[in-house]
Order: structure tokens, then sequence, then C-alpha cells
């Protein structure tokens, strides 16, 4: 059990922040299942199962891990937690599943790296920067969003960076897809030394992937599945593999090769 | 000390077959997960003769107090099974049960024989929700196609048969009855009910191939239900379970006639259900706790 520390919201968002006392520090594309302690299960309706989040951020503390969630409401038990008041304690179990590649990991002639991400899966990405940033190595961003009650996290999460904005409604930045500002990147000439990390609805990954393909740009894909456990247990999280048969994405996952 | 046919158990909470992959646990836990392994004995996830990859997506539904799904048995075939998973499941530190699926008695009786041969596996489970392919019959649904199967089997090995029943049925305990006098040596019950969810976004079913079982505390009653009615009509020991959530469910649940319990989708919520089930029922009924039988 986890106390919620901060609720706030980010855009049509919210970030919300637990105070992990056990740890260990998640990597990067790494996720955790969420449920609240109260009023999950117990009104004898949904939301019964725990929900896998991405963490969007970290901050090591003398007195616990600090992680930070992003969540959108879209059904009952992510309402349920976009609910969560400062002081409410929320049942955890990770982190779970693989991290994302070193950039040299998939191109040894890798100079950066592209993150691209699409609504509420800018998430792990946001991660991802602040830990390639630390780094130095260059990390060129695109955010891509739905309409402005669908987007989020460029105040908080993406705060001290370059983005590259899109949006199906034209409310901010490039009218249209984020892959658009992929395609137009890519075609850039530094493009070949590129890797390339995406997170958002299947659609776009599809997207991504095909673009990244066409290329010849390696790049990691941070999927989503429905999934009851996270530790491989219920294989509910089953996705397509190349050459046939599923991947368990909880353990498999949720980081897959793209191109 | 608690046991299932002359096989010794820490304390009366095992797994559901299909309910945790103890490989994949160990994988994310490390060995931490056998220091503090959540169950008295470990049911594996139903194997086939033929290696299989699972239904199509969307496996799982969540609903009201459960879940519906359809997994689709994904396996690595008995083959596969017995080359690589079993030397590894051998390290666990409880008693393996080994859950096995076949179409006919032929296929039955190969896997039954081989698992005979492994000093691995202490005790078969007959996973009999499948249809014969002969008749064309569930057997599990049907006494005289479990009684049946069971004389065929019986033969072959002298292990633990345990058969799983299914719920799916008028009388499961005619069924039970049948496993009995066929030469069963437990059964366990019960399987998931059979369920549909329509996707209220588009009207077609939530789960891929239509419908699968549901699963979870919304089937407990009728489980507690299903149990007093076959350990009304047999004297096998009985591995009961449905949505078992916490010591005062697995409590009712041997109240009802279980010898064991068994606890399955409350594991997807919190890993370390089985052994957090198994303490609470030592603390609240200590008269049912490790050390008494």
């Amino acid at each position: 059990m986890c106390k919620v520390t901060e609720s706030r919201a980010s855009g049509g968002y919210r970030v919300f922040s637990l105070l992990d006392g056990e740890g260990p520090e998640p990597e990067p594309g790494q996720f955790y299942m969420l449920a609240a302690e109260a009023h999950w299960e117990q009104r004898g309706s949904r939301p019964y199962l725990p929900r896998a989040f991405s963490v969007a951020d970290v901050d090591p503390a003398d007195d616990g891990i600090r992680l930070d969630f992003l969540i959108e409401g879209i059904g009952p038990g992510t309402d349920r937690l976009c609910e969560l008041e400062v002081g409410e304690r929320v049942w955890l179990n990770g982190p779970l599943g693989n991290s994302f590649s070193e950039p040299k990991e998939l191109s040894p002639g890798s100079a950066g790296a592209i993150l691209v991400g699409g609504g509420i899966g800018i998430a792990p990405l946001a991660l991802w920067r602040r830990r390639l940033s630390a780094r130095n190595v260059p990390a060129r961003v695109l955010l891509g969003f739905r309409d402005e009650a669908h987007s989020g996290g460029l105040d908080d999460l993406f705060r001290c960076c370059e983005v590259g904005l899109a949006s199906d409604d034209g409310h901010v930045g490039h009218h249209g897809y984020v892959t658009d500002l992929l395609r137009a990147m890519l075609e850039g000439d530094d493009a070949a030394t590129a890797v390339v990390y995406a997170c958002g609805p299947p659609q776009m990954l599809d997207a991504v992937a095909a673009l990244c393909a066409t290329r010849g740009v390696s790049c990691e894909l941070a999927m989503e599945s429905p999934m009851a456990c996270g530790y491989g247990a219920c294989f509910g999280c089953a996705v397509p593999k190349p050459g046939g048969g599923y991947i368990r994405l909880c353990v498999d996952g949720p980081v897959v090769r793209g191109a | 000390m608690p046991e299932l046919c002359g096989i010794e158990l820490e304390h009366r909470v095992i797994n559901a077959s299909g309910t945790f992959d103890a490989l994949a646990a160990r994988r994310v836990y490390g060995d931490q997960l056998l220091e503090e392994f959540p169950f008295s004995a470990f049911v594996s996830k139903t194997i086939t003769l033929e290696p299989r990859v699972g239904n199509e997506p969307q496996r799982i539904w969540e609903t009201p107090a459960g879940m519906i799904n359809s997994i689709g048995l994904p396996n690595k075939g008995l083959d596969g099974f017995l080359a690589e998973d079993l030397p590894q499941l051998a390290e666990l530190p409880v008693p393996l049960i080994v859950s096995v699926m076949a179409t006919g008695h032929e296929g039955f009786g190969r896997m039954v024989r081989a698992l005979d041969e492994r000093d691995e596996a202490a005790a078969i489970e007959l996973n009999v929700s499948c249809p014969n392919v002969h008749s064309g019959l569930i057997v599990g649904e049907q006494p005289e196609e479990t009684m049946a199967l069971l004389e065929a089997l019986r033969p072959l090995t002298q292990k633990p048969l345990i058969v799983k029943l299914t719920p799916n049925v008028a009388d499961p305990a005619a069924v039970a009855v049948a496993a009995e006098e066929g030469g069963a040596d437990a059964v366990s019950l019960i399987n998931t009910i059979k369920a549909s969810a329509i996707d209220p976004l588009s009207g077609e079913p939530g789960i891929g191939v239509g419908q699968g079982g549901l699963s979870g505390p919304a089937i407990r009653p009728i489980a507690v239900g299903q149990v007093r009615a076959v350990a009304a009509a047999v004297s096998l020991p009985i591995v009961g379970m449905g949505g078992v959530a916490s010591g005062r469910d697995a409590f009712e649940m041997l109240s009802a006639g279980a010898t064991l319990v068994a606890v399955g989708t409350e594991s997807f919520r919190d890993p370390k259900a089985g052994a957090r089930i198994a303490a609470e029922l030592s603390e609240w009924y200590p008269q049912l706790g490790p050390a008494s039988t």
C-alpha cells in the first residue's frame, strides 16, 4: 500500500503521485498495477481488477520513491483513480515488465532518440526523456493529442524541453497526426542515426512502425493491452507476435521492437 | 497437517489451474517467490498433447465482482512441458499437480502415462471441460463419459487422479459420483461458468471468441452451493474453488465440504493472495490452521 502524496490536473488529464516505501526504482517503460484501497470492488461492482499504468516520473527521496502517474478518466477504474485525494491509499504491484533499450543497443550508430507519444501514451516517454537527458543523449520529442480535453502533461511532465506538437482538431501545433511530424523529421538528413521510441494508440504505433520500417530506422513501441494481473498469471494481455502466436505483454513487454 | 490423497501440505490453500504461472512469476519476483510461495501445492496450467497458441484477443473482460476469460489453453504441448517446464516446476518448494486435457481416451492416456513416469508430478488433474472427438460431447458434462474416461485412465497410474468438474451442468453431483465410481481420487470444483458480455461501445462481444468463463467473487455462492451438493454425494476429498478472496471465503468453502481451497482470480489482484488467505484462515479459524487437520 502506498499513500497518494499529490493529485493535480494536467490539461485534460490528471497526474497523481504515490510514495513507494519499498521500491525498487522503476526503469523507463516499466509499469505498475494500481487499485485504490477504498471503493474498489467493495461496491460489489466495477472496478474489480487493478489497472496497469506506466510511470511518468520518478523521484527517489529519503522516505521512499515518488512515482508519478498520468491518468485519463475513461471508465470506472480510471475514474476512481482520478478521484483520489492526498492521503488516500493505493495498492501497488510493481515495477513490472521490461524497459526501453538504450539507443546504442538498438542502433550502434545512433546519435540520439526521437520520442513519439500519443494521448495518455506520452507518460513513459516523459521518464525516458529525463533519463536520456541526464546522460546527455539528445532526444527530440513529438507529441500528438486528439483535442484539448484529451491532452495534458505539457506544463509539467514535458515542461523543460522543446516538444513538437500535433492535434487532430488543430487546437495546438500541427493540425493532423503526430506521425506527420515524424515523417518530416525522418526525412531530415540526420534521421539515419536516430532511434524511435513510441507509445500511444494502436493505430499510431502501427503508423510509427511502418514509417520506421520504410526508412530503416530502429524503433521500440510501448504497447497497451487489457491486463488482469501484470505478472504473467492470467494470459489475458496477449498481443500477436511476428511469425504467429502471441506474447504476454506484461512479461514479454510492454516494450517491443517495432522495425 | 492437511493432506490431499496422501500428499502432505503445509496449509489448505492451493492455486486453481491456469491462474498462476509459477515460472513467469519467478522471473518477475525472483527467488523470493520460492521463499514465500503462496500455495501449499502448485497446479500447472492445463497441458495438451500438441502445443497451442491460445485464443485471439480480446481474452479478458472485467465484470461486476469478477471477470470473463477465454484464454484458449496456450501451452507448449506435452513434450515441451516435460522437457522444459517440468524440471523447473520441480524446483518449487511444494508438491506439483499437473493439469491435462485431451480430446479422447487415447490422448488422455498418453499424457497420464507420461506423467506417471515423472517423479516431479505428485498428482494429475483431469480437465474434462473439453469435447470427446468421438462422441462430440463435453466429457465433464456427461456422467457416463466421465466414468468411462476414469475407467480407461485408472489402470495407467497409481498417482492421484483429480477430476476438475464443470459447473455448466444441471447436476454436478451426478458427474462427481460417476468420477468416484470410475476410480477418481478427488474432485475439484468449480471451473468457470459460461458467460458473455457485450462491449457497450461496439455492441459486439467483449471477448474475441464471443464467450468465455466467469470467475471471481461473483460466482462464489454458486461454487459453495455446488461444493455442498457434491460433498453430500461422494466421499472423495474436494478441492473447492470459485471466487475465494479471503480467509472467510475459504472457511465458507471448507465448511461446505471442501478439503482444500483453491484460489484463482484473486491472485490476479494480488500475487500473494494465496499466502494471505492461508494466514487469515489459520488466524481466524485456528481449528483449521496449518498445524491441525
